[in-house]
């Protein structure tokens, strides 16, 4: 579970003892968290979104049980339970916003730390059981996300519950009856709120448990670092703690200042008026948009207009399919991507591509907040057509054809070959192993 | 070999299996039928409850219901459409020629016989769900003088037919019955 030159734990005193002998949890500590835990010494802050992702769940927890304590899953008093919460109940208005803008934090910072394991291909062996389990979370935090947000009950809440349990009918033949099923009644109604409560409380803690499997995945081979390389010799880490718990805190504090500016000064930045609306079955809001989250795959989901081939499959079912794909298809990605090196910072090519999908991404991200007109319509359409090219045909052309830099021999060696081209002192260069193999002559500067 | 005697003597069936795989089998099979019939309900208790189904049927007045004007009423948790065409909209819906549409249906399928000015169809979009526009007094009726979904842009005509966007099938038509000229009972 660890390198060779992790450091042991060794209990202090008579009490330490006899608990390490009877429930070793400060071993587990410290083997995983502590001293013991051997990390490559150059995780740049784009790491800490890991731990980030953590803390942004316990927020959730901790605030969603106290918001759960006031809040009434009953179509007739839901709305106005919040309004209560938000009015009434002492500080309620605080918990509320953190709970609702912490789950566009806890996003912002997912997609973040997705999209650092892309850049520096850390869904590749020996980690792809991580990243599998990772898009486990991903989905869980979008099945709750959603559902956190129908309890609301406002306009928003309700024709968004309407929008996304109408894709369940149009899967062929049975679409109708799991449409009925999954909502209890023909329409959002007061079972649908009920059982979305109930499903909303549970889900956190399942994803708690995957977060566990994701932690213990992450801990068999280790973090993955900006070069990609494997860890070679006890030059290349430094104990997790203090190095990293220091490094992680400072990234927490950062993390909540910005959350706190937002909570206290932009609490609605991210949510949409209409949701201050109490839901009404039979009046439509003029333009119904998700959650910012769920935006790119929302764009995907609308950017199928005709039924084909030949009229045959309904437009309707190919935007489904091609959403619940779009996602899918990242469960594929360790083996769609061959190439062997890891880190996008050898990977020329590869690393312009990188770049090029986030802006697809994020393009697609602009279409599904606008409404459904051109030029968004065309636009959404081209990069849907991208995003799925860029999986299928670019990622595994790119594997085969591109030739990557040379790699350093060490994590320690790319280092220091960073400190000495930036003029640090050759002093700073610690006395090690990898220092061996340290090339006497420069490598090409990136 | 003592071990095979005894396996003989005790274990095997005439026809060669030992007993143990029998009652292997058997136990796993009774457990798995126990347990289907224990997850049954927990399946079932969210499909709609009686209390929903109960107000699975309403009965409607029609005859303030001017031509030109429609009324939404809710049904089963959805909006109804109940609107009576003027003339115009009616040889409007006739005029097109049936091959054209994505879901192929003259105005006559869509209403009862003797009673083509009434068209009574649900409100709900058959895109996404969404409630079209075009019911209520100077709502936007869209291109086609009919509905128009403003959540994803579909266009339906005056014998609410989808004519263009991404719905794939014309607003459903609920059962319905005429009990007198202007009573109606849907469900």
């Amino acid at each position: 579970m660890s390198f060779p030159w992790a450091k042991h734990y060794e209990p202090q005193g008579a009490f330490m003892k006899y608990v390490d002998s009877r429930l070793p949890i400060p071993r587990l500590v410290y083997d995983s968290l502590g001293g013991g835990y051997p990390v490559p010494k150059n995780l740049n802050y784009f790491y800490n979104f890991g731990v980030l992702a953590g803390v942004a769940l316990v927020v959730q927890i901790i605030t969603g049980i106290v918001l759960g304590m006031h809040y009434a899953a009953n179509t007739t008093i839901a709305f106005d339970s919040v309004e209560h919460i938000m009015r009434d109940v002492n500080g309620g208005w605080m918990l509320r916003y953190m709970h609702a803008t912490g789950a566009s934090f806890f996003f912002v910072v997912v997609y973040i730390h997705i999209f650092r394991g892309l850049f520096y291909g850390s869904y590749k062996p020996p980690r792809e059981v991580l990243w599998l389990l990772g898009l486990v979370i991903f989905l869980l935090m979008m099945a709750t996300a959603f559902m956190g947000y129908v309890l609301v009950w406002g306009q928003m809440s309700f024709w968004g519950a309407t929008v996304i349990t109408n894709l369940f009918s149009a899967i062929p033949l049975v679409g109708e009856a799991i449409h009925t099923w999954l909502l209890g009644g023909f329409a959002p109604d007061n079972a649908t709120l009920n059982r979305f409560f109930s499903l909303h409380y549970l889900l956190p803690f399942i994803i708690l448990g995957v977060v566990i499997l994701h932690v213990w995945a992450l801990h068999i081979p280790g973090s993955n670092n900006p070069t990609g390389i494997d860890v070679k010799s006890k030059a290349d880490t430094v104990p997790f703690h203090p190095y990293y718990t220091a490094k992680d805190f400072f990234g927490l504090c950062v993390y909540l200042t910005l959350f706190s500016v937002v909570v206290f000064f932009l609490p609605n930045m991210l949510g949409e008026a209409d949701n201050y609306i109490p839901a009404n079955p039979l009046s439509t809001p003029a333009h119904i948009v998700p959650e910012w989250y769920f935006w790119p795959f929302y764009a995907i989901l609308r950017a199928f207009t005709v039924d084909f081939p030949f009229g045959l499959v309904p437009a309707k079912l190919w935007g489904v399919l091609a959403m619940f794909s779009a996602i899918l298809l990242l469960f594929f990605l360790p083996w769609l991507d061959t190439s062997p090196v890891r880190s996008n910072s050898y990977r020329p090519l590869n690393r312009q591509l990188f770049w090029i999908f986030v802006v697809d991404v994020i393009i697609l991200g602009i279409c599904g907040g606008k409404p459904p007109e051109e030029p968004w319509l065309r636009l959404s359409q081209i990069a849907s057509a991208y995003y799925f090219a860029h999986f299928l045909i670019i990622t595994p052309l790119v594997s085969r054809i591109e030739k990557p830099l040379p790699l350093p021999n060490s994590i320690s060696e790319a280092v220091l070959k960073r400190h000495t081209n930036t003029g640090a002192p050759a002093a700073l260069q610690p006395a090690g192993a990898g220092l061996a193999e340290f090339p006497a002559s420069g490598q090409p500067a990136e | 070999m003592a071990t095979n005697d005894n396996l003989v003597t005790d274990d095997l069936t005439p026809t060669g299996e030992r007993r143990r795989d029998f009652i292997f089998v058997a136990t796993g099979a009774f457990a798995a039928a126990g347990a289907a019939t224990v997850v049954w309900p927990l399946i079932n208790q969210m499909s709609p409850s009686a209390d929903v189904l109960a107000l699975a049927q309403i009965d409607l007045d029609l005859s303030a219901i001017q031509p030109g004007q429609a009324v939404k009423v809710s049904w089963r948790g959805k909006p109804v459409f109940a609107r009576n065409l003027t003339p115009a909209e009616t040889a409007a819906a006739k005029a097109v020629p049936v091959a054209s549409l994505r879901d192929p249906q003259t105005l006559e399928q869509r209403t009862k016989p003797g009673k083509e000015n009434w068209l009574i169809t649900l409100g709900v979009c058959t895109h996404l769900g969404c409630v079209p526009l075009g019911a209520g007094e100077g709502e936007n009726k869209g291109a086609f003088g009919g509905y128009f979904c403003p959540c994803h842009g579909s266009q339906y005509d005056t014998a609410a037919r989808i004519r263009q966007g991404p719905a794939p099938k014309n607003l459903e038509v609920p059962d319905y019955t005429f009990k007198s000229p202007t009573q109606v009972t849907i469900g």
